[in-house]
């Protein structure tokens, strides 16, 4: 027989390769196209080494450009989309750009993170610098060669052209010379219209290594030695640890250690299986932090945010005279909405490896905030944050929930203790009960309309757990609207709540354009009308500050208006919602038809304004994912609290969308000129209300709550 | 802990477990094969698909002691050199957003359209439903398989 553990080997190189952090990408375009080196031992081995111009730039003499991407890559296309606007302005040739993921590094970079969208938003013109200045570098070496001045030279595809006299070179040959050249400080950006890699098709650059499975992922890292580990971490919100019997755990093949931290225990093993079933062996005594108090239910907010609502709050923002408005209005109208907590639920589970030494910490893994990783467990270990280095890996997925630290603090927790590098990796189950879920939130909504129907008053209240400021007292119709006040409550709880993809916009979107459509059919007003009269009034009569542009939202609004043929065909039930967050405006239209006597949502349309779109296919799948995000969750999204712990542990109970449940989507830009803002969180938002506002047009039933599928008149109740 | 010799990508692999320890953990802890994803663990989210005599199995609840002499395929060998038509068609798409449930999709993909070469979008969606993408990908794996299908 024949027995051979090659595969083991591979993938030890490759892990050892990782964790010295020369950690190239892979372009699979170039590797198919021109047979480049392909791992970071070949790229290594070059014997001329390539030539940094920069901190994102790095030019062989083989002509091969490597692109260093900062930023950590959760699955919003970032790894692509920066060195798009990098490669552009340098004007290489895509085909023969590699990019590599950096390392944290605070010195070269800037907001290493991934987060609230504004990636590219922040770093758009230090990108194009970057390659402009190295184009120039460029540019300059080569007419310096040809003795010509440097406003004769032009570029395209990693060569230098002299066309006057018919001269050419190419980067590569330009590299050594250019990269000693002094760095320009006024370099000219190209204009829009000059971009040629900007606004493409470009595939995501890690492409074939997804497709191919290899070791890219935080969970996937190893490290020669390395041992694995799970944490038993309190049961409920409110609990702390009591004591410890672990003799059971610590007999069981495969442990070698067991530790307490401070507030868990860490069972730590060879392998994965061996420390999941010691776990399990493991008798922990847990009591209350606060003896007096109830551990924090589902039903106990519920009760507290209704009596919160009747109460004034925090005042958020307040134009005019709200109650004089209300006193005169010819007719109120009142609504309330609520959402549950959710789990982030990205599918890669929390993990991270960290090796504690005493002379320095090393971290790697799925990370959306390094520098906070490094700075929390240089506090832990009171280290200095210069000693501890974070490598990134792709996420699989994190959508705010690795905008938190915890996990590797956790693994450097365990590490310091055993003295060994660790991974530790938690259970679907840990994560859904581990807490940072999205805050549940209750809103009322009251709307004053004159004699004439037009809105007078607005008010808006908010409550949610361990949420400073449930309201976005900025948002659309502020501005629009003469009297309006927005206030807020927050409950404390022991239950951890945190960012969830559009933090609070993700449920408060949903209210208020749904709220909107409610007035808008009171008034007998069309739902678009009403919004374009109201935008208007913000233009031509502001009220307080105007924090949104009104001719982008008017513009997005108009176009998905105009493509989803806007009320013109009776049997299509159409629902509008329009939303600004995150810098990005997007409004939608979802559709809803008769099928065999049940109303069906057939599509949604979702048209973006979020200024030049860098990376096309990666911005459309965005869109689109982002609809499906905001639709699942609104139709399914619900996690339940009982003293303390949550009622959903896994996907079996916390339903997510699956293929067969989304409807088409069709997405559209408008072109514009304007910097770019992101799209990783933008078209979540309007998606619930857009579908609520149809169902409403097909059924004559409002949906207030979420999720929908167990809304009485829902039609998605038999899904649930 | 026992010993068992594995039959996973047309080869054999000698590895010890204990009877109970999932596939899933023999091929990403034991064997390094780490392209085969962990998601639920409940056989829930399909990231662990694999391919037992070309079926298409979750590894998280299959157990190794399962396994005996049956065929295995992982992402890592459903093709030499990651043209499967499936893989080549998820390409052309340009499907992956993170790209963590997509090794899962794929083995699905695959194993569906070698039984079902001519699938109807309806055929599609059912096949599929059982794979979750947190992303919502969901569009272009669909497109995708039609793609590969032609």
């Amino acid at each position: 027989m024949k027995t051979t553990s090659t595969s083991r080997r591979d993938f030890l190189k490759v892990a050892a390769t990782v964790s010295g952090g020369l950690w190239l990408g892979f372009n699979w375009q170039t590797a198919d196209a021109n047979a480049l080196p392909l791992t970071a031992l070949d790229a290594a081995g070059l014997a001329d080494a390539p030539h940094n111009f920069n901190s994102f730039i790095s030019i062989g003499t083989d002509g091969l450009i490597t692109i260093f991407s900062p930023n950590p890559e959760v699955g919003q296309g970032i790894k692509t989309a920066f060195p798009m606007v990098v490669a552009d302005e340098l004007d290489a040739d895509w085909a023969r750009v590699r990019v590599e993921q950096a390392p944290l590094d605070t010195k070269r970079f800037e907001r290493q993170a991934a987060g609230g969208s504004q990636s590219l938003r922040h770093s758009w013109t230090r990108l194009r610098q970057a390659g402009a200045t190295a184009r120039q570098m460029l540019v300059e070496t080569a007419a310096a060669r040809w003795n010509v001045p440097a406003s004769e030279c032009t570029t395209d595809k990693a060569v230098v052209f002299h066309k006057a006299s018919n001269r050419k070179v190419s980067y590569g040959e330009l590299a050594t010379d250019a990269a000693k050249r002094p760095v320009p400080t006024n370099v000219t950006l190209k204009t829009p219209k000059q971009f040629t890699i900007i606004g493409k098709n470009m595939p995501n650059v890690d492409n074939k290594e997804i497709l191919t499975g290899k070791p890219i992922y935080g969970i996937d890292f190893y490290r020669e030695g390395m041992l694995f580990a799970m944490v038993q971490r309190p049961p409920a919100f409110g609990l702390k640890l009591k004591s410890v019997d672990a003799a059971a755990a610590k007999a069981m093949p495969g442990v070698t250690d067991i530790v307490t931290l401070k507030n868990g225990v860490a069972v730590v093993g060879k392998n994965t299986w061996a420390v999941k079933k010691a776990r399990e062996k493991l008798k922990v005594e847990w009591e209350k932090i606060n003896p007096d108090a109830p551990l924090d239910s589902t039903e106990g907010f519920d009760r507290q945010f209704k009596e919160l609502l009747d109460k004034p709050g925090t005042v958020r923002r307040k134009d005019g005279d709200p109650d004089a408005a209300f006193a005169s209005a010819a007719r109120i109208i009142k609504a309330e909405y609520q959402c549950p907590m959710l789990a982030h639920s990205p599918l890669e589970p929390m993990n991270f490896f960290a090796h504690v030494r005493p002379d320095g910490v090393e971290l790697v893994g799925s990370t959306q905030t390094p520098e906070r990783a490094r700075n929390d467990v240089a506090k832990l270990l009171g280290v200095a944050p210069e000693t501890v280095s974070v490598n990134m890996t792709r996420m699989g997925g994190g959508f705010g929930r690795r905008l938190q630290a915890d996990f590797a603090v956790e693994a450097a927790e365990v590490s310091s203790l055993v003295k060994a590098p660790v991974k530790v990796i938690w259970t679907r189950e840990d994560d859904m009960n581990g807490g940072s879920y999205r805050p549940a939130c209750r809103y009322r909504f009251e709307a004053a309309l004159d004699k004439d129907n037009n809105l007078i008053g607005y008010k808006l209240r908010g409550v949610g757990v361990n949420v400073a400021n449930s309201t976005r007292e900025d948002n659309f119709p502020a501005g629009a609207v003469p009297n309006l006040l927005i206030d807020s409550h927050d409950v404390k709880s022991p239950v951890t709540t945190w960012a969830w993809r559009a933090p609070i916009t993700n449920f408060l979107a949903f209210a208020e354009q749904a709220f909107l459509d409610e007035v808008a059919a009171a008034a007998g007003k069309d739902p678009i009308q009403f919004r374009l009269d109201l935008f208007a009034k913000a233009k031509s009569s502001p009220t307080g500050a105007v924090k949104y542009e009104v001719d982008r939202m008017e513009a997005v609004t108009r176009l998905v208006a105009e493509k989803s043929n806007w009320g013109k065909n009776p049997s299509v039930k159409q629902g509008f919602s329009v939303y600004f967050s995150h810098n990005s405006y997007v409004a939608q239209v979802a559709e809803v038809v008769q099928k065999n006597g049940k109303p069906v949502l057939q599509k949604i349309h979702a048209a973006a304004d979020c200024g030049v779109v860098v990376s096309r296919s990666g911005a459309l799948q965005q869109m689109k994912g982002g609809v499906v995000d905001g639709l699942g969750h609104a139709l399914y999204g619900k996690l339940t609290l009982k003293d303390g712990a949550a009622e959903q542990r896994n996907f079996d109970a916390f339903r997510l969308i699956r293929m067969n449940e989304v409807p088409d989507v069709e997405v559209y830009f408008v072109e514009n000129e304007k910097d770019p803002s992101g799209l990783g969180e933008p078209a979540l938002p309007p998606t619930g209300a857009a579908v609520a506002n149809a169902m409403f047009k097909a059924t004559g039933t409002r949906l207030y709550n979420q999720p929908f599928a167990e809304q009485p008149g829902s039609p998605w109740k038999q899904n649930m | 802990m026992a010993k068992y010799t594995l039959l996973i990508n047309g080869q054999r692999f000698q590895t010890e477990a204990d009877p109970d320890t999932p596939l899933l953990w023999v091929l990403r802890d034991n064997l390094g094969l780490t392209g085969t994803k962990f998601g639920c663990g409940i056989a829930q989210c399909g990231a662990c698909t694999v391919h037992f005599n070309g079926e298409p199995t979750r590894a998280c609840v299959l157990p190794v002691s399962a396994v005996g002499n049956n065929k295995i395929t992982t992402i890592e060998g459903l093709s030499a050199t990651g043209d499967h038509p499936v893989q080549k068609a998820w390409a052309a798409v340009d499907v992956p957003q993170c790209g963590y449930c997509q090794a899962g999709q794929i083995m699905t993909a695959a194993a569906f359209l070698k039984r079902n070469p001519k699938p109807t979008t309806e055929q599609i969606e059912e096949a599929m439903s059982g794979n979750l993408c947190r992303c919502g990908t969901y569009h272009r794996i669909r497109e995708a398989i039609q793609l590969a299908a032609k």
